[in-house]
């Protein structure tokens, strides 16, 4: 043994074989620590948890221990040894791209093969028959392999899951379905361990838990865990903006040219934006001031996937110097040397920012650079709040997920077309997965209940039950339809009714009133992408609207397409949801809240800042750490009520419904509201002070917990959200189907009827199993209930009311965004600005 | 994010009908969704769907198999408030052939108690070319072919030529289920609605789960006038748009 090898052997304690300790040191790299354990853990046959940052070799990480056993033949069975999953289908390919490099050069022998959408069905069905020894694949194609009659064949010689970028699958419904889906895994394959790859996350143990087979007894079992030291810590600064910072709007746009100078100085820069709106608004204004004529481009969810395809591949070709996106870049894949990340609006949470960061600088050893740049003065202290728990190295990623119903009833279906099954020992199966390990075996009657005729009290479907028990008490499914119609509504992911935006003759604007929807529109142009429908539901026609970095005016809509012309030379008029979809983190929320009662804090505010928080000292009092500020003050003839509680607008629109609600209860002749991430509006003809310093109601009865009773239900009944929230459940149920054999429904039809099936079901059985499900996600989907609960639950016995004679300086930001149109473009800007001025005046007394 | 306005009554009770003019016969457009002629005592209601729930149930869709119930339901009210004579079914009253064989003892019960007393005309659409079993004395009253009483003909698919110009008579039907989305400043609402011109109207589906077609899409080309209007149905009224104004 020469002396070289001897190193490289006591290197990695003979867990490394000796070619892959030299493919290493050819590299000029050396296995890290944790790839190491992991091999260990392997080779132990435990379940292993790896956090690690970006950059830490991850990936190669979780393939390595595959790679030897492979490679050593140590192999009882032939056939499938690996299942790779990742919530994305180009990370898959990536990933198996990136896997050739060592198996190529260490002369490996193995097949690597991916399975997605896009996989031709002759490929699929030769990896069926014939598996390759590593596949990667999704959740969704997991979930239709098990579904088949080869499931048995295929992953009984499975030996290891690699699940990537985990933290991202748990928190949702993806992530409930995988957990089945594992645990059907293990039942196949009982030799099988599970490693999960996670970015760093509140709790750790969660997701150790959700790896590991969960047990009778509840006894909790965990996965072994493997951390990688951090790396490098980023370099974050908050934009210390020259210019006058906006009291409200999520744009960033008094901000431009400083965001443009931060890309002339970078190689490659990152630009987030939390909505698809704010991208198009952002990347319009970034070209009109781009003198340089930088390669900047625009990637976002609705824009035609090949177009976002080009933008990828010039990305790695390093022919851009900016790409504002959204969400859409968050996740996985290397897209090119970026070295800097700037974040235009709120962070909305520590852990999402952080990892909007590790996307500058895949390398360990180099710090990422990020700027955040706040659009708004609340923002700017979110942004503080998430530099200071960035540094703090704190998290604030969403608490694990109890199983949901509707996923459960929908890998019912899965299990049945695999094969008969017995119902005792699916429902410890089903158990043995973490979300579903407190399913009680009535709810798990129940959705079987569902899933074979309906589940209802009246029992009038029996004969056309889906799946039926045998005389020898097994369930099988009643015909090949059955399997057929569940293969083709497969998965969590429920799209938003979309329409495709479509290019259209121009018609002249002076000549077409009323005309307008007589008679067919010209059908003839392309296609520009898609949109949410509920992004046109308050456009009028004629109106004009940012797309793809172009302005368009809305001529009409005829069945699923929105028909649009381009306005030249014009502002584009509205920009439906503005706001993003994420709220604000409690955790940030409350670090937010501790800043504004705590002056000492305010010294690493900007200036303007401070000022504002201290005119709101003077003038009214500060939002403290654990109360809720409530102030009442006239208007313009109107009176309002301004509550502080920071809780996300989700929960304060829900607020709002349940507060006004009571008012007029109460008579207090409310009129409308308006929430933000902060703060909550509501105004009326009744001089609300004078009525809450009457004690009637007193502050405290306002805001009671009570009003997640009656009045909450009887607003659920007919809350579009919540028949948003029920239409999700009927189709991942498999109540609702989304496309039926041989023909396309559209989403429109698809919708009118989830709502009126929601209508009759609360009607007649209020307790259905589906209704649940609903009510489960509205507790922290779009209602936001849970989180609404625990703060009037937090503020009890402690509201401070202030009855103010005018505005406070802290209610301008909420009191701006009243009856406003999100607009963006110069002229809007300007009417806005000048509305700020005043009531900004207004609240000094000036 | 601002709260949306709910299209929810504001007037008295008396105003759940808009008036509206078919042949220069006077119309109310109830805000249930159907027709009440004054002059005739006769009650219009287009597009039951009774049993399609378990229409969908039997290709493995088990909707909540309430929906004759509730329809059925909503229909006993609005006869009960307007008493009428004569009871016009616009067709497609039953989802299938075979759904008089699916529907429940009860429903039966109830379909003849409300047809009991009056006289009740089922127009066959192309749902339900034949009425199905089991109906008793209501099969005496089933015609496929429209019904015309004085100026008005009833039918269940909207004929393509009535817009020329000598013909005097007026037109109601079905089939379309027509429905619209009105936008405001603040927000927008997409419901059923009447549409009707001077000669033509098209009512709204009257069943627990038939759904609404845009008045804008091409089943509609041609068979209204410039200055159709849209009767949008709240929940306690009735609301007039001019269909070019909606969405």
């Amino acid at each position: 043994m020469t002396l070289a090898r001897a190193k490289a052997k006591s290197d990695s304690e003979g867990l490394l074989p000796a070619h892959f300790t030299r493919w290493f040191a050819a590299r000029g790299w050396r296995a890290r620590p944790h790839q190491l354990e992991l091999i260990a853990r392997a080779q132990a046959r435990e379940n292993a948890l790896l956090i690690a940052p970006t950059g830490a070799g991850k990936t190669l990480a979780g393939f390595l221990p595959t790679l030897i056993e492979l490679d050593a033949g140590r192999r009882n069975l032939a056939g499938l040894h690996t299942l790779y999953i990742s919530p994305l289908k180009a990370l898959a390919v990536d990933v198996a791209r990136n896997l050739e490099t060592p198996v190529a050069e260490m002369n490996l022998p193995m097949r690597i093969e991916t399975r997605t959408g896009d996989t031709p069905a002759s490929r699929r069905q030769r990896q069926r028959r014939h598996p390759p020894d590593i596949l990667l694949t999704t959740p969704e194609q997991l979930a239709l392999l098990l579904g088949s009659a080869d499931a048995e064949y295929l992953f009984a010689p499975l030996r290891r899951v690699v699940i990537d970028e985990l933290h991202a699958i748990v928190t949702s419904k993806r992530g409930d379905l995988l957990a089945l889906g594992l645990a059907r895994l293990r039942a196949l394959a009982p030799a099988m361990t599970a490693v999960g790859l996670s970015a760093t996350v509140r709790d750790g143990d969660e997701l150790r838990r959700w790896l590991a087979p969960q047990t009778a007894d509840h006894r909790i079992s965990m996965a072994s865990l493997v951390t990688a030291p951090a790396g490098a810590s980023a370099h974050i600064s908050m934009l210390d903006t020259r210019e006058r910072l906006p009291w409200a709007g999520h744009g960033a746009l008094h901000a431009m040219q400083e965001i443009y100078a931060a890309i002339a100085a970078a190689r490659m820069t990152l630009v987030f934006v939390n909505t698809r709106a704010q991208a198009e608004a952002v990347f319009q204004q970034l070209w009109r001031i781009n003198d340089g004529n930088l390669a900047i481009a625009l990637h976002h969810g609705s824009l035609d996937a090949g177009q976002r395809r080009r933008v990828e591949a010039a990305m790695v070709e390093g022919k851009l110097r900016a790409v504002v996106c959204t969400s859409t870049l968050d996740l996985g894949i290397d897209w090119g040397d970026v070295d800097l990340v700037i974040n235009a609006g709120a962070p909305k949470g520590a852990s999402r920012i952080a990892q909007r960061i590790g996307r500058a600088n895949h390398r360990l050893d180099e710090s990422s650079r990020a700027i955040l740049v706040p659009a708004n003065r609340f923002e700017v202290l979110e942004c503080r709040a998430a530099i200071d728990a960035a540094a703090a190295g704190e998290q604030d990623t969403p608490a694990a997920r109890e199983g949901a119903l509707d996923v459960l009833a929908q890998h019912m279906l899965c299990r049945a077309c695999a094969g008969v099954f017995s119902a005792d020992e699916f429902f410890l199966e089903v158990t043995s997965a973490e979300p579903y390990a407190r399913l009680t075996r009535k709810d798990f009657d129940s959705t079987l209940a569902f899933a074979a005729t309906g589940g209802y009290a009246l029992a009038a479907y029996d004969r056309f039950a889906k799946i039926k028990r045998n005389r020898d008490g097994l369930w099988r499914i009643a015909n090949p339809r059955v399997a057929q119609s569940w293969r083709m509504n497969i998965g969590t992911i429920i799209e938003a009714e979309m329409l495709k935006v479509r290019l259209t003759r121009a018609r002249s604007a002076k000549t077409n009133d009323g005309a307008r929807y007589t008679g067919m529109l010209t059908r003839s142009g392309r296609v520009l992408g898609e949109i949410e429908e509920y992004f046109l539901e308050t456009l009028a026609p004629g109106d004009t609207f940012l797309f793809g970095g172009e302005i368009l005016a809305l001529q009409g809509i005829v069945e699923n397409e929105a028909l649009v012309n381009r306005a030249h030379g014009e502002s584009p008029k509205r920009l439906p949801m503005q706001a993003g979809k994420f709220p604000l983190s409690t955790y940030l929320a409350a670090r937010v809240r501790r800043m504004l009662s705590d002056p000492s804090c305010w010294q690493h505010l900007p200036e303007q800042v401070a000022e504002w928080l201290e005119l709101q000292r003077r003038f009214s009092a500060l939002p403290g750490a654990q109360n809720l500020l409530v102030e009442t003050f006239p208007r313009g003839g109107k009176f309002y009520l301004t509550a502080y509680p920071f809780e996300g607008r989700l929960a304060h629109q829900t607020l709002g419904m349940l507060l006004t609600r009571r008012m007029e209860r109460l008579h207090m002749r409310p009129q409308g509201f308006t929430a933000n991430d902060y703060a909550i509006t509501i105004w009326g003809l009744d001089d609300i002070g004078a009525r809450l310093r009457a004690g009637n109601p007193s502050t405290g009865a306002l805001f009671a917990q009570d009003m997640l009773g009656d009045d909450l239900e009887e607003w659920l009944d007919e809350s579009a959200l919540m028949k948003r929230t029920f239409r999700n459940c009927a189709m991942i149920a498999g109540l609702l189907e989304r496309r039926f054999p041989g023909k396309e429904k559209t989403a429109r039809q698809m919708t009118m009827s989830s709502d009126l099936v929601f209508d009759v079901l609360r009607r007649h059985e209020p307790d259905h199993i589906l209704l649940r499900a609903a009510r489960a996600d509205a507790m922290t989907g779009l209602l936001d209930l849970a989180r609404l609960a625990a703060m009037l639950s937090r503020i009890e016995g402690r509201i401070m009311h202030k009855d103010l004679e005018r505005i406070s300086p802290l209610a301008v930001p909420v009191m701006l965004e009243i009856g406003r149109e999100p607009v963006y473009g110069e002229a809007q800007d300007a009417v806005l600005a000048e509305a700020a001025k005043d009531l900004w005046n207004e609240a000094r007394g000036a | 994010m601002s709260g949306m306005p709910k299209l929810t009554a504001q007037g008295p009770a008396a105003s759940r009908a808009a008036l509206l003019r078919i042949a220069d016969v006077d119309c109310l457009a109830d805000c249930s969704g159907v027709m009440f002629i004054p002059g005739a005592q006769a009650l219009v209601v287009a597009d039951l769907h009774l049993e399609k729930g378990s229409a969908f149930a039997q290709r493995g869709l088990m909707l909540p198999p309430y929906d004759t119930q509730a329809t059925l339901a909503a229909l006993t009210r609005v006869i009960a408030h307007y008493a009428p004579k004569l009871v016009i079914a616009l067709g497609d009253s039953f989802h299938d052939a075979q759904a008089g064989e699916r529907l429940g003892m009860e429903s039966r019960g109830e379909l003849k108690a409300l047809a009991s007393g009056r006289d009740w005309i089922w127009i066959g659409g192309n749902h339900d070319p034949v009425i199905p079993d089991g109906l008793g004395e209501l099969h005496s009253s089933f015609t496929l072919a429209p019904t015309t009483t004085g100026a008005l003909t009833f039918r269940h698919e909207p004929s393509p030529a009535l817009l020329n110009a000598s013909s005097a008579a007026g037109e109601v039907a079905g089939h379309l289920h027509p429905a619209a989305r009105a936008v405001t400043r603040s927000g927008s609402a997409r419901r059923k609605c009447f549409i009707a011109d001077g000669s033509r109207c098209i009512l709204p589906a009257f069943g627990a789960y038939t759904g609404g077609l845009s008045i804008h899409d091409a089943a509609f080309n041609g068979l209204f006038s410039e200055g159709a209007i849209a009767y949008l149905l709240g929940r306690e009224r009735v609301y007039r748009v001019a269909a070019a104004q909606c969405l």
